[in-house]
């Protein structure tokens, strides 16, 4: 098999499994199975790509492209970059404990459901590698088909509303870009991204970042995030905002700055005043909310806004700094919305745990489509579950001290970079940057304390158990990523960008 | 006395004898073959037809690359007709196939004597309704224009009313759409004989208004055929001409009643809602293809002066038929309403192709045709199935648990919805980008806008059919599938015809995402027939 052959691999692999789930009348373990024996594959795929790529070249690798409608310049052009080969990654890591993570509740109607979590795996990686902008929208849409389904399908009670929030918000803005793109393209002659020219046109610029704002999402776009992340199944939350964000920020790098790259510096301002809001507001909301997932769903908000100061300040720490904490963040969130999902099914309404962590008898639940109906994130139900359950007090406990950037953490690195970047531009960013760690600390140490100390809430079930071997197996390896990138975080900084100065590299489009 | 009569090109006329020599002999069906085999007779003679159809069709595409009249100028031998009468036998031969399970008259009851009364002259009418729709795209003057027009529509008509007797039972259960709006002249909400009574009497005044506005052109010109009136126009600069601008003017309202495009669609969600639901499935379709087709073909050849008027009309129509089908869509609750909204903000999403009058806009048109007919015959006939499960019409509120109880129709319609909504899940989506593409290149960037936005609107309807199919448990359902009036009565019946047109549709639909280059190439082919 030839390198140039894995990233079409990764993309399609993933979509074909889908296929042949739906097609397949398999039962609910051989389903859901298939499906991890699919996520699994492809991280093998992406291990063997990120072995045999070249950081010491420059320029696309592992290229492939085919004519898909050549009258208008568009082809089927995917690729890899250093910093694209980290999001593929983070992509497909943590698809495959979402994954795990539905098989290991069992999720309704498997068939569905892995399906779509599959198709999603696909696309994401499709937007991660796309080279050409046709290409790389209609993965960007097709991202939310599963998404939109999976949400409202397997969601909570008021999924309706979050759906159609999400659905909407990201699409004024996705719809605008396709608007762009076709002005873009035609202007250009060609919808490659790599022989595509530099833009100067501000509009065209807008019509981008205006996608890309919402998706990520920063201040004031991200009116979907709390209902989508809350509504969603934990593993759906933990894919929205580990991963599927992620292609907000990727599309900043990889379109708006790169190729519009006077209009860069003319909104330079505007966007990192967004992406300051967003830290402090995402901050200041986790801070004060009282529910698990609300805290993790506006630090994600926050560090969107983090990433989004280190890209724009377009420094070579800024770039390097933003790509880590890409992937930083990616292993947090996913982590944390996974812990909360194992939180939420030992607690209830009624004090019992989900039937099958309990000895007691189940509460009887009702339709089967409808969600367990009573789980609670609710700090002020919760509390004390670090008695008797080590397993899940070490975890959250490591994967919140990461996320609150102590140093010799892979996001204080990270961060560290970031604000060094935008202290490049002017020292306030940084100030700003620097006291919304601090909140950051705050908001994560209560939470902590709420979930794992202080008195045993009233919803939480006391035969409730420690993680059991099936969760340690979902979250350990995410966070042994984390402590990785912690020992080593030039791992990711230093093998994004060809060269010693990113913006140069951003600045000669990755050539 | 001898009379000159025109070298006939029988070849090139061959697939419109196909279809309408086979009508005839389903039309000797319904006297000659006994009722128990009358259906399967009469479908196996359609099928046989419009497969006919399709071959020829197809052959013509192929030794027609030097496209010209044949007839004397009456009708184009050339790829834009043959690419527009093998979209138009492929879906009536999906139509055919739906039919035999879905025929018109499953509402009279279960007495199969009684089912089958009509059963031979509806295939009968399908097929001449067909052939007059593949003459009309090959229309050559004003004359074949509209005889061809009257021809497909009348058909059309008696196709719309041909459950006449069957409205009354098929409505009853339904109390969300007793409203008394709704009633109409017969005290019959939605009935098919209304239906074909309103379609009749509205596509009667834009025949009407079709030949009014051919008379003046021709009183101008003094020519019926698309070149000759294009050579009078250049040649006695007639550009401005009152007849020939005012005459332009009432061909594009008359083509607008066809093509149900804003604001010529009065008729279209009344009559798509009484219609039975796979004469509905053929209408949506096949109408718009030829409208379209010969519509695009008409512009350029006949008008290509006079560019900047019915540029400027089309794009006007295009933008009142986004907004009106979109925002009227919002508010519907009856499924075919709703796709019968849909059909006109997509008549819209095409003008824009054709307001462009460019060669990129002929191809994106063609292109778009393709997914689009497919997706909008797909979902009709999924309304169908779910309608002869329920007995009742289909709402948003009895299409709930749908997608889990049938899969395979359900995700098709998925997948129609997300196509139509111009999600990269078909071939929707390239062919908006398409159309997007031509109106750029024409300069008009405030049209892809408009698309834009009326896209965005349009998730919201979509998104709610399969909200209805997939995330409401079947609890939630009004009427059980079985308990209204339905004639099976029990568990779904098998249709296997069924779904073999709608994984046809499916297969073409989504396989038009991946097949673009060889399609674009067809269509490119066709237009350069064009005089572009």
């Amino acid at each position: 098999m030839s390198a140039t052959a894995l990233t079409s691999i990764l993309i399609w692999l993933p979509i074909a499994g889908a296929l042949l789930i739906w097609l397949l009348p398999l039962s609910r373990y051989a389903t859901g199975s298939l499906a991890l024996l699919f996520s699994l594959a492809e991280v093998g795929f992406w291990i063997e790509q990120a072995a045999r790529f070249d950081f010491a070249r420059s320029g696309l690798q592992m290229e492939e492209r085919a004519n898909w409608f050549g009258d208008l310049g568009v082809s089927y052009h995917v690729g890899v970059y250093g910093f694209s080969l980290w999001l593929v990654g983070l992509t497909v890591v943590a698809m495959a404990a979402c994954t795990g993570y539905g098989f290991w509740v069992g999720r309704e109607r498997p068939r569905a459901y892995y399906g779509l979590m599959l198709l999603l795996t696909g696309a994401t990686v499709g937007v991660f590698v796309a080279q050409d902008l046709i290409v790389f929208y209609a993965f960007f849409e097709a991202m939310l088909i599963p998404l939109y389904v999976l949400i409202g399908v397997w969601g909570g009670a008021r999924r309706m509303e979050a759906t159609i929030k999400l659905v909407l918000y990201t699409m004024t803005g996705s719809l605008l870009m396709l608007a762009a793109i076709v002005v873009y393209g035609l202007n250009a002659g060609t919808f490659d991204l790599v022989d595509g020219p530099a833009s100067a046109s501000r509009w065209l610029f807008l019509g981008f970042m205006l996608a890309f704002v919402i998706k990520a999402p920063l201040f004031p776009f991200h009116g979907w995030l709390p209902d989508a992340y809350r509504e969603a199944p934990p593993e759906v939350s933990a894919v929205l905002s580990g991963v599927i964000a992620k292609a907000g920020l990727y599309g900043m790098l990889r379109i708006a700055i790169a190729k519009f790259p006077d209009p860069t510096s003319f909104y330079r301002t505007t966007v990192l005043a967004l992406a300051a809001a967003a830290l402090v507001y995402g901050s200041l909301l986790a801070f004060r909310s009282t529910n698990f997932r609300d805290v993790v769903s506006y630090s994600s908000l926050a560090q969107s806004g983090l990433i989004a100061l280190g890209l724009f300040a377009g420094t070579d720490l800024g770039f390097d700094g933003a790509v880590l904490q890409m992937v930083a963040h990616g292993l947090i969130s996913t982590s944390l919305f996974l812990i909360a999902g194992t939180v939420e099914r030992r607690t209830s309404e009624y004090g019992h745990a989900d039937r099958f962590l309990s000895l007691r008898p189940p509460v009887p639940v009702g339709e089967s489509l409808e969600p367990v109906p009573v789980t609670v994130s609710d700090f002020r139900l919760l509390g004390g579950m670090a008695r008797g359950r080590p397993a899940l007090a070490t975890l959250l406990m490591t994967v919140g001290i990461i996320s609150l950037a102590v140093p010799g953490s892979a996001s204080f690195a990270g961060e560290f970079l970031i604000l060094a970047g935008v202290f490049q531009r002017a020292w306030w960013w940084s100030a700003i940057g620097a006291g919304a760690i601090v909140l950051a600390a705050m908001y994560m140490l209560r939470l902590i304390s709420a979930v794992l100390h202080e008195a045993r809430g009233s919803t939480v079930a006391e035969e409730a158990l420690d993680l059991r071997p099936g969760e340690l197996a979902l979250v350990v390896p995410l966070v042994a990523g984390l402590l990785l990138l912690s020992a080593w975080p030039a791992g990711i900084s230093h093998h994004s960008f060809f060269g010693q100065s990113p913006a140069a590299a951003v600045r000669s489009q990755f050539k | 006395m001898t009379l000159h009569t025109p070298h006939i090109d029988w070849f090139g006329l061959s697939p419109v004898f196909a279809l309408i020599g086979t009508a005839f002999v389903a039309l000797l069906c319904a006297v000659l073959v006994p009722r128990a085999l009358r259906r399967l007779a009469a479908a196996g003679i359609a099928g046989a037809g419009f497969t006919a159809g399709i071959v020829l069709s197809i052959w013509l595409y192929v030794d027609s690359a030097h496209g010209h009249t044949i007839v004397s100028g009456a009708f184009y031998r050339d790829r834009w007709t043959a690419l527009g009468q093998i979209i138009l036998c492929a879906v009536g031969l999906a139509t055919t196939l739906v039919a035999v399970e879905h025929v018109p008259g499953w509402g009279r009851g279960s007495d199969p004597t009684r089912r089958d009364d009509h059963v031979a002259e509806f295939f009968a009418l399908l097929l001449a309704s067909a052939a007059g729709m593949a003459f009309f795209v090959g229309a050559a003057n004003l004359m074949t224009l509209f005889l061809s027009l009257e021809w497909f529509s009348i058909a059309l008509y008696v196709m719309c009313a041909i459950d006449y007797d069957a409205a009354a039972a098929s409505v009853g259960g339904e109390a969300a759409d007793a409203r008394p709006e709704d009633r109409g002249a017969f005290g019959v909400a939605g009935g098919s004989l209304e239906a074909g009574l309103k379609y009749l009497v509205v596509g009667s005044f834009g025949a009407g208004t079709l030949l009014f506005g051919s008379a003046l052109v021709y009183g101008a010109t003094g020519k019926i055929s698309f070149h000759g009136i294009a050579s009078a126009v250049a040649t006695h600069s007639l550009t401005s001409d009152t007849f020939v601008v005012v005459g332009i003017a009432l061909i594009v309202a008359g083509l607008g009643f066809k093509m149900s495009a804003a604001p010529f669609h009065m008729w279209t969600p009344d009559v798509y809602e009484g219609a039975p639901t796979t004469v509905t499935a053929w209408m949506s379709s096949a109408t718009k293809v030829a409208a379209l087709l010969l519509t695009f073909r008409l512009m350029t050849t006949a008008f290509p002066a006079n560019q900047h008027l019915w540029g400027w009309a089309f794009a006007i129509v295009a933008t009142a038929s986004l907004a009106i089908g979109n925002f009227a869509a919002l508010v519907q609750r009856n499924v075919k309403r709703i796709l019968a909204y849909s059909s006109i903000s997509h008549a819209g999403f095409m003008l824009i192709g054709l307001s462009a009058g460019s060669a990129l806009g002929g191809r994106a048109l063609m292109y778009y045709l393709i997914p689009y007919s497919a997706m909008a015959f797909g979902s009709f006939a999924i309304v169908a199935a779910r309608e002869r499960e329920l007995g009742v019409p289909v709402t948003l509120e009895n299409l709930a648990g749908f997608g889990w109880e049938r899969p395979f129709l359900g995700v098709a319609m998925w997948f129609f919805m997300f196509g139509f909504a111009g999600l990269p899940l078909g071939g929707g989506f390239v062919g908006k980008f398409y159309v997007f593409a031509a109106a750029y290149r024409h300069g008009w960037i405030w049209l892809v806008i408009v698309g834009v936005l009326a896209t965005l609107v349009s998730l919201y309807y979509y998104l709610g059919i399969v909200r209805a199919m997939y995330m409401r448990p079947s609890a939630e359902l009004q009427v059980q599938p079985g308990g209204g009036v339905a004639v099976s009565g029990g568990a779904p019946a098998a249709e296997s015809l069924l779904h073999i047109a709608v994984g046809a549709a499916l297969v073409v639909s989504f396989g038009s995402l991946f097949a673009v280059q060889p399609l674009i190439d067809l269509a490119r082919h066709a237009a350069s027939a064009l005089p572009l």
